[in-house]
């Protein structure tokens, strides 16, 4: 059978969160408990964490998380990092035996730092660099794949239900103000840790659900950038989106989302002159960026989260908040069992993006 | 000569008990194929003159006519066929090129029919376009990803000059003076009802339509019949014609008896004389010279225009195509072989060139591949039939579609290919007053919008069917389509998986 990459295999899902607008440190065992809620939502096929700010000691690291199927795989991977990277720390990442998660790849964590002779070599700047190193091993070296790649911020997912995948890599064991989850619902079996989500690149890291039916036209317009769809994803797909946007042509997280889930041509008309022109300029520029189909996403960046419905909300996603707290999720009950008594739930607008960021001088940050 | 008489391929087939003899089909028919007979009070018809175009059929008020082809046969055999042998017959009698029009009929292969598309089933809902909106609207120029901001951060919004369409589809060029008046008029006022675009063709702007100019592109060829600064700001875009694909390689021939009057006029030539296209633009020998006209016309229309460089699909076709769209030029038409033309030679139009599939597929790859398909926006014509052929060319790659025939069709024509005869019965492919009066401008657009519409309410099903509610999520979505019976060699120029993988 083909693994993800080879075949381009739908899926629906579940995906939740947890931000703490003051930085404070929430452990990785509320959003295990939040996802295992929404079990019936997955079928034992793929589930993952990621987590920000859990990395302070090492907040000026780029974090690599890599999944290795062999040794030689791996001698391979280290042999090209340290040719391309300063690294300053390595390990195992630990992880608990699990009855239910079999398989395991050699999964090891780096924090590391782009060479500076090196960097100066490529005329690139620092992000761009490690971008292209981490698109370079995944495309090249046989058997490696780096499936995290951000500063003080995490990715961990296997295949598997999503809590089992959290007890699995101990996610008690982390803290941080920011936390999303996946459990995923392929419709076929790959059994490739690899395709399991979050996706995450740099600091982005997606969650989504939901099945895009503009994928070939968007993976072609982002290939010509430097980007390689190797997973064949959405979420692979939509991350490459806002990386290009977001991170290398600027533009802020509000208008990203009106590219990809742009307002319709009548709704653009009623607006303002400066904001219609705005829209119609995004709007024709990146045509080929819009994203159609159903999906609901969650974005977690360096700082903040921003969750986002398709245009018609083709997807249920719901938005609960208490204090300095905000829950984002598939459904309403994995909001309720992390906090029972919220202060605000509401159910966002199809292609309106809800933007969550720390408050200034937050820790975290 | 006897040696030279061919017999008619088609027959008029009268009905006597129905036929009252009103002699209107006389009276229809401009290749004089009716004759009444005094003598025996009876119509009589004159096959060698028919050119199967059913103005007579249409026009009978007591349905006593029909044409079929003729049963007369040479003997059978493939290779020597028919067409082979009479064709021999015809050139051994004039010592000419044989001289037709309209698309190829040869039984070349229409990947559009061995290409299917998707459709949403459980993972992924359909959309209903009569409940959801569905939008078909496209913008036509460069289109650069840069973002630039001003002091203020705000974004500049300043663009490429653009061609707006409601809907993915243009009128392609047919001159005036190939097309009669009637005809032309009906493309402008249906392209500015539909907010589309006609194309005025190589024949000048007939200074009445000027007025549809924002709904106009205005072409310039190597004639450069009808140019001048007012024609060139007259348009939305300006088309340099480089090539067409019913003749790769060569000009375009308007004979003398078609230029006079408003033609000879429009097209700034003597009246009564050939208005011959030379085969190269005198001033193109290569691709530096073709980005010299491209800024000549931008220079002359203070950037405002976009430029269409229209090229025939030929067998180096990406190559040239990477060239045009690093010339300036902001679209790049394509126009495939199976395309139409008011007067070729058959032996061109039947043998050079290649199919708009594949050419579009492979132009719009190898754009990619460079990085550059944002320089320039694709539109693909050459034998678009229907709104499924739209979306199938706009999933492999191009921005929109030019239809020719199609809007022909819809005006009345009935694809009789006789329209370097000039005595179209339709009142379309003529300069005969009593036969271009024949075309009411006001019944023509309307045809065209109601074909238009059709088309785009089907695409909108097509597009919802997939769960895609933009046109743009549509374009180079190729994993919407499948190829069926395909070799493996044109899935990959296609670049379509086959249908059940
Ligand atoms: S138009 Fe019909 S009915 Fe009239 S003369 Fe001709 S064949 Fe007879
Ligand atoms: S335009 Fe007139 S002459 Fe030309 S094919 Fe159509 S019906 Fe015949």
């Amino acid at each position: 059978m083909s693994i993800e990459g080879q075949v381009r295999i739908p899926s629906g899902c579940a995906i939740t969160s947890v931000f703490s607008k003051s930085g404070e440190n929430i452990s990785g065992r509320l959003v295990v408990d939040s996802i295992a809620t929404m079990h019936e939502r997955s079928n034992g096929l793929g589930g993952g964490f990621a987590g920000y700010g859990i990395y302070p000691q090492y907040k000026d690291l780029y974090a690599f998380h890599i999944f290795y199927d062999t040794l030689a795989a791996r001698q391979a991977c280290e042999a090209f990092i340290d040719r391309h990277f300063d690294v300053v720390n390595l390990s195992k990442i630990p992880v608990r035996k699990h009855p239910n998660i079999i398989d395991e790849p050699l999964i090891w964590r780096y924090f590391l730092t782009p060479l500076p002779t090196k960097l100066k070599d490529s005329q690139l700047d620092e992000s761009e660099f490690t971008k292209r190193c981490v698109i370079r091993i995944n495309d090249s070296i046989e058997g490696a794949y780096v499936f995290s790649s951000g500063k003080n911020m995490g990715v961990f997912k296997a295949v598997g239900y999503p809590e089992d995948v959290g007890d699995f890599y101990r996610l008690e064991d982390y803290e941080g103000y920011c936390w999303t989850a996946h459990g995923r619902y392929p419709t076929n079996t790959p059994g490739w840790w690899g395709g399991a989500h979050p996706f995450a690149l740099l600091g982005y890291s997606i969650v989504h659900n939901g099945e895009i039916s503009s994928y070939d036209a968007n993976r072609r317009f982002i290939e010509m950038y430097g980007y390689r769809c190797n997973l064949q994803t959405d979420t692979e797909v939509i991350t490459y989106i806002v990386d290009f946007l977001h991170r290398r042509r600027g533009l802020t997280l509000a208008e990203v989302a009106s590219v990809i889930a742009a307002p319709f041509w009548t709704t653009i008309a009623t607006k303002p002159a400066e904001e219609r022109e705005k829209l119609t300029y995004l709007r024709n520029t990146f045509a080929s960026l819009l994203i159609t189909g159903p999906f609901s996403i969650l974005l977690g960046f360096d700082g903040g989260i921003m969750a986002l419905n398709d245009r018609l909300k083709l997807r249920s996603m719901v938005v609960g908040e208490r204090g300095d707290r905000v829950y984002i999720a598939s459904e309403e009950c994995a909001i309720r069992v992390m906090e029972p008594d919220l202060e605000k739930l509401w159910a966002p607008r199809g292609g309106e993006p809800v933007i969550v960021r720390l408050n200034a001088g937050a820790q975290g940050r | 000569m006897p040696k030279d008489y061919i017999y008619p391929e088609f027959e008029i087939v009268r009905n006597e008990g129905r036929c009252t003899v009103c002699r209107r089909c006389e009276e229809q028919c401009a290749n004089r194929a009716h004759a009444f007979d005094a003598a025996t009070s009876r119509m009589t018809a004159e096959d060698a003159r028919c050119v199967d175009c059913h103005r007579c059929v249409a026009m009978c008020p007591a349905h006593a006519l029909k044409i079929v082809q003729s049963s007369h046969t040479f003997r059978p055999g493939a290779n020597w066929t028919r067409d082979a042998i009479t064709d021999i017959h015809r050139q051994a009698g004039s010592g000419g090129a044989l001289l037709t029009s309209m698309g190829t009929p040869k039984d070349y292969p229409v990947y559009w029919d061995k290409l299917l598309i998707n459709a949403s089933q459980v993972t992924n809902p359909s959309i209903d376009p009569l409940r959801e909106p569905m939008e078909t609207k496209v913008f036509l120029g460069q289109k650069h990803t840069h973002i630039q901001r001003d002091e203020s951060g705000r974004i500049c919004t300043e663009l490429h000059p653009q061609i707006t369409l409601a809907t993915p589809i243009l009128f392609s060029a047919m001159s005036y003076g190939s097309l009669s008046y009637n005809a032309h008029e009906s493309l402008a006022r249906a392209a500015q009802e539909l907010g589309i675009c006609y194309n005025s063709g190589e024949g000048g702007l007939h200074e009445d339509l000027y007025h549809y100019g924002p709904n106009t592109i205005v072409q310039v060829a190597s004639g450069r019949f009808g140019v001048h600064p007012g024609y060139l700001k007259a348009g939305a875009a300006i088309e340099i014609k480089m090539g067409q694909g019913a003749k790769p390689g060569i000009g375009g021939h308007l004979p003398a008896e078609k230029v006079m009057g408003d033609v000879s006029r429009t097209r700034m030539i003597p009246q009564g004389t050939e208005a011959i296209s030379p085969a190269p633009h005198h001033d193109i020998y290569s691709i530096e010279d073709l980005r010299q006209l491209v800024y000549t016309l931008k220079e002359a229309t203070d950037y405002k225009k976009p430029i269409i460089v229209k090229i025939a699909a030929v067998h180096n076709i990406s190559a040239i195509a990477s060239g045009v769209a690093r010339s300036g030029a902001d679209i790049i038409a394509i126009d495939g072989f199976r395309g139409g033309t008011g007067a070729a030679p058959a032996r061109i139009r039947d043998n050079v060139g290649i199919p708009i599939e594949l050419a579009l597929a492979s132009v719009d790859a190898r754009l990619r591949e460079e990085g550059i398909r944002g320089s320039i926006s694709i539109i693909a014509g050459g034998s678009i039939r229907n709104s499924a052929d739209v979306v199938r060319a706009i999933a492999l790659g191009a921005d929109a579609v030019y239809i020719a025939t199609g809007a022909l069709l819809a005006m009345g024509c009935h694809l009789c290919r006789s329209c370097h005869l000039g005595r179209c019965n339709w009142g379309i492919a003529t300069q005969l007053p009593e036969l271009v009066s024949r075309l009411d401008p006001e019944e023509g657009k309307r045809r065209l919008v109601n074909l238009i519409t059709a088309w785009t309410y089907e695409i909108k099903e097509m597009m919802g069917g997939m769960g895609i509610n933009s046109i743009e999520a549509l374009k180079g979505n190729r994993l919407m389509l499948r190829g069926i019976g395909l070799t493996q060699k044109e899935l990959d120029i296609l670049g379509v998986l086959h249908a059940g993988e």
